[in-house]
């Protein structure tokens, strides 16, 4: 052994630049990343204890203060009922987050591994997965949820609509499906791939373990565009009466509701609502984006 | 530097150069730091001229050429010097007016014949583009003129051929288009980028060929920028050698290839196998990396890779002019040109003994077949005709332990995809594999997990063989763990820091993500993930091919150490002859899915007896211009037939200058004509 040492290049002894602690690393790497992360982290304990951050009750009726503009008492103002608007927001963003978050990890994860599949297996099972997932994607995204939700009906798991989850998840599958197995087949001509077959590795190793990692760069641009389509699709869910259901907070909810009927005289009850989506969809993304490029081992000096 | 410059131009001064490039130095601004890609380079090309660049990658090369087309990436700053075109600087021209220099006055050939031609226009309409632009010529008289052309490259059937487009043509065809192109508008100037290193052997040697032809008739000065010396030797008036950003040996052909007195020359030499030398136990080769461009040595740049460095040698140094025209960048250069120091490179393992190769075979292929369904051409869209594309066709080898059998073949002739069914990554059609005596062409499951252990691959490109998301420690541990070779966590990591010592790469380098190793390095890594298995049999699938030459000379000598310590058996896939002839026990010559000759390595390069065998050692460039000047010109005419349609009979007849009424009506069999000398052809021996 040590008669190869020679053929060792000499200007191959520069030192090894320090892994530093990941979470600094990527504060510095990805400072909007960062800035994204604290605000879902701030939803995250709004939604956990919302009782700690709510000034009032969100189911609270007070008839006295109907359609109130924003002012110190409340600070986003009132709705119809009198219900203050931020407490409803802070109470919906565990809502918002559930459903968006779970039923879009739930769809996307399911679209990203059918995809792979697809590809790394080719022929027949590539064109029946393909098939089957063109089927889903012929019924507009409501209407297939819609089916869903009332074959299904509901299933309450610690508060939480196990099914209206499923149902939001089951049309966002196909879409995802057929970005990242695109992105597969790409990556399943590379040596790489070739070389891990050589090797013998089964095919879920091979799958997961050296074909996902390089499909995570759309994988994660789609999960984070699908959480705030999921967010919305409860919404117009809910406005239907089969999401979420009066007189419980959520964002989509309150866009829907009456504040249809109340925009002109109080638009603070869709302003903050709405916002409230945006926000969260807009740190999704953004954290989403920052996590492709700092995964991307070829970002990193 | 000045004073080089300048004694420059009085030689020349009997006739004003037509290209004169003085003291160019350009920089790229990237996010990691200034890169100065090209510093102080001056060189002159004259009328009629064949002018080379030769280097590696990195080195500039390529870059000082772009620069000269003013075509440099947005990044890319010209920090100081001129660019004089018949005494204009080109580097103060208007946008305007450079364009009307482009393609007019200097055109450029690119490397990649496939992808510089426009897919969607015809050859036609590309070719005559430049006439209608630059010399305002009529669709009629371009038409005329490109037909000329045509004819001038060597495309016979120029009228069909002009309203064919590029994915209907092969690639050396699209190359003379490229070429016909770069000569529409009687340029005085044509830069060839790389022009034959994505061609074949046989190909390149017949768009060179046409090249120097051209330029001598015409009297069009060319620029050859190339990484391979073998060419320049026999086309190059003269050469100028880079390293680093610098010229760092200039001088006749002769001169650098006979006298070469910088020791990057040298060593560039001394690392690339060569047809027409007895096989050496090993190569020479130059240790290390060149330096990062962006903070350089601050003396001799070669330096840190010189094995005959002194004290002297961290001091900057300009080319010193040696007469005649021939300079180079070397404070010890007056000692090496009268003698007194005689450079030697190490050669890493000389005592490399001969790997024992046993008696038994193992690996036996016979009569192996793969045949390909394609899309016939010409089918319609709901049609299902399909043809058959006889990928390998009827082929039989076998390899002993202990031995490496070279496989030779230009692109399509099948020879990878033999490699990827005895891989078992693709099926056969018909046919049998066995390893060690036991027939593996149909084996699955926990058989075929067993035997994945047994065969190993190394690829091609170090770029895409391994999995960027996973660092090297991982890509070279993961076989250890799958298999349970070395199941506990803190003995494997041990392992793969073995690995990576046997490869030549340091243990702390399993932290490092592949985009962080050079080229070389990740051809070592793969080496290292292929005997993590501790196979029997590894394939290597053009394992130096991607490599800069300093690099291969590197690998191979790895290889070969590896073999004779490890008693490794290699089935050895490459198109480079002198490669394998170094490195092969036995030599295979494939030519369309078929092998055609069969033998030891120093016997079939010492007596072919197949047409092609010859045609192919003839058209390989060797570095020497008096052996070059020596050879008769290129015989082999005409392209590889499509593999949809091969030949009827004997599938080289078509090329072949000895065939006869017989070759195309008969298979030719597979004679043994001497002891393990075998051949396919009707008239050999």
């Amino acid at each position: 052994m040590a008669n190869l040492s020679p053929t060792v290049p000499a200007s191959a002894q520069f030192v090894l630049p320090k892994r530093p602690n990941p979470i600094l690393h990527f504060v510095r790497a990805q400072p909007m990343g960062a800035v994204s992360f604290i605000i879902i982290i701030i939803m995250m304990f709004a939604g956990l204890f919302p009782q700690f951050v709510a000034p009032y009750n969100p189911l609270d009726i007070d008839f006295a203060s109907i359609l109130a503009a924003p002012s110190w008492d409340h600070w986003f103002g009132t709705d119809a009922y009198g219900r203050d608007i931020f407490s409803r927001i802070i109470y919906g963003s565990r809502t918002a987050l559930v459903i968006g978050f779970a039923s879009s990890a739930l769809g996307s994860s399911i679209g990203a591994v059918l995809g792979i599949a697809s590809a790394y297996f080719g022929g027949r099972i590539d064109n029946w997965i393909q098939r089957f997932m063109d089927i889903l994607l012929a019924f507009p995204i409501i209407v297939l949820a819609l089916v869903v939700v009332a074959a299904l009906r509901k299933t309450v798991i610690y508060g939480v609509d196990v099914n209206l989850i499923i149902a939001i998840a089951i049309p966002i599958v196909p879409r995802v499906a057929r970005v990242v197995r695109a992105a597969a087949l790409s990556v399943n001509v590379m040596p790489y791939i070739d070389a891990a077959r050589a090797a013998g590795y089964s095919d879920a190793r091979i799958i997961f373990r050296h074909m996902a990692p390089n499909v995570t760069a759309p994988f994660l641009i789609m999960f984070t565009a699908f959480i705030a389509q999921a967010i919305l699709l409860e919404a117009s869910l809910s406005f239907l009466g089969l999401g979420v259901t009066e007189p419980i907070a959520a964002w989509g909810l309150m866009l829907s509701g009456n504040a249809a009927d109340f925009y002109r005289e109080a638009p603070w009850m869709v302003i903050f609502p709405g916002v409230a989506i945006s926000l969260a969809v807009f740190a999704f993304n953004l954290f989403g984006d920052s996590l492709r490029d700092y995964l991307d081992p070829r970002f990193k000096t | 530097m000045e004073a080089v410059v300048q004694s420059h131009s009085r030689a020349a001064q009997s006739s004003v150069p037509l290209l004169a490039v003085e003291d160019l130095h350009v920089q790229f601004e990237t996010s990691r730091g200034i890169v100065r890609a090209v510093q102080g380079v001056s060189y002159t090309v004259n009328r009629g001229e064949v002018v080379a660049i030769v280097g590696e990658s990195g080195c500039g090369k390529s870059v000082s050429a772009l620069t000269m087309m003013r075509l440099l990436a947005k990044t890319g700053r010209v920090t100081k010097g001129r660019i004089l075109l018949e005494g204009r600087n080109l580097l103060d021209l208007s946008d305007e007016e450079m364009r009307a220099v482009r393609g007019h006055e200097i055109s450029m050939i690119f490397q990649e014949p496939m992808t510089s031609l426009n897919p969607v226009l015809s050859i036609g309409m590309q070719i005559m583009e430049p006439l209608l632009i630059h010399l305002k010529m009529t669709e009629e008289q371009a038409q005329v003129r490109a037909l000329e052309l045509m004819q001038q490259v060597g495309i016979t059937d120029g009228k069909r051929r002009l309203s064919q487009y590029p994915h209907q043509l092969s690639g050396g065809m699209r190359q003379r288009v490229m070429i016909a192109i770069g000569l529409a508008c009687k340029p005085k100037l044509i830069i060839a980028d790389e022009p034959t290193t994505a061609l074949d052997v046989t190909i390149q040697a017949q768009i060179l060929e046409l090249m120097k032809n051209l330029s001598r008739e015409l009297g069009i000065a060319l620029v050859i920028i190339t990484h391979n010396l073998g060419i320049v030797a026999r086309y190059a008036d003269r050469v100028n050698v880079m390293y680093a950003a610098n010229i760092i040996e200039k001088g006749s052909a002769d001169d650098i290839f006979l006298k070469p007195a910088h020791p990057y020359t040298n060593g560039l030499m001394r690392s690339v196998p060569r047809l027409d030398e007895p096989r050496g136990t090993k190569l020479q080769t130059i240790e290390g990396l060149p330096p990062d461009l962006r903070m350089p040595p601050a003396g001799c740049r070669f330096a840190p890779r010189c094995p005959h460095r002194l004290e002297k040698c961290s001091q900057p140094i300009e080319l010193i002019d040696l007469g005649a025209e021939h300079s180079a960048r070397c404070h010890r250069v007056n000692e090496i040109m009268s003698g007194a120091l005689k450079i030697e490179f190490p050669s890493g393992d000389t005592v490399a003994s001969q790997a024992q190769i046993g008696d038994k075979p193992l690996l036996e292929v016979s009569n192996l077949k793969k045949h390909f369904g394609v899309k016939a051409a010409g089918a319609g869209f709901f049609s299902s005709e399909m043809a058959t594309v006889r990928a390998v066709d009827d082929v039989s080898f076998t390899i002993a332990k202990g031995e490496t059998l070279g496989l030779v073949g230009e692109s399509g002739c099948g020879k990878t995809t033999v490699g990827r069914v005895v891989l078992r990554l693709d099926e056969a059609t018909g046919g049998s594999i066995k390893f060690n005596g036991v027939d593996v062409t149909h084996h699955s499951g926990r058989n075929m997990r067993d035997l994945r252990r047994k065969i190993q691959v190394i690829f091609q490109d170090p770029y895409s063989s391994l999995n960027p998301r996973m660092t090297v420690g991982e890509i070279i541990a993961e076989p250890l763990k799958v298999y349970g070779i070395v199941p506990e966590k803190k003995a494997r990591l041990d392992r793969v820091g073995e690995l990576l010592t046997q490869v030549g790469l340091f243990a702390y380098m399993s932290e490092r993500y592949p985009h962080e190793l050079s080229g070389g390095q990740r051809q070592r890594v793969g080496i290292a993930r292929a005997l993590a298995l501790e196979p029997e049999l590894i394939v290597c699938d053009e394992p130096v091919s991607a490599l800069d030459v300093s690099i291969q000379g590197q690998v191979i000598n790895l290889l070969e150490g590896l073999q004779s310590r490890l008693g490794l058996t290699f089935l050895f896939i490459a198109h480079d002859l002198a490669v394998v002839r170094h490195i092969s026990d036995r030599v295979a010559v494939m030519y369309l899915g078929k092998i055609m000759e069969l033998a030891d390595r120093d016997e079939i390069y010492r007596a072919p007896l197949h047409p092609y065998t010859k045609a192919l050692l003839d058209a390989a460039p060797i570095p020497d211009p008096r052996v070059e000047r020596a050879r008769a010109p290129r015989a082999l005419r005409g392209e590889i037939p499509s593999p949809l349609t091969p030949p009827s009979g004997c599938v080289f007849h078509t090329r072949c200058s000895i065939a006869t009424d017989i070759c195309k009506q008969d298979v030719p069999k597979v004679r043994e004509l001497k002891t393990g000398h075998l051949v396919a052809c009707h008239h050999a021996g």
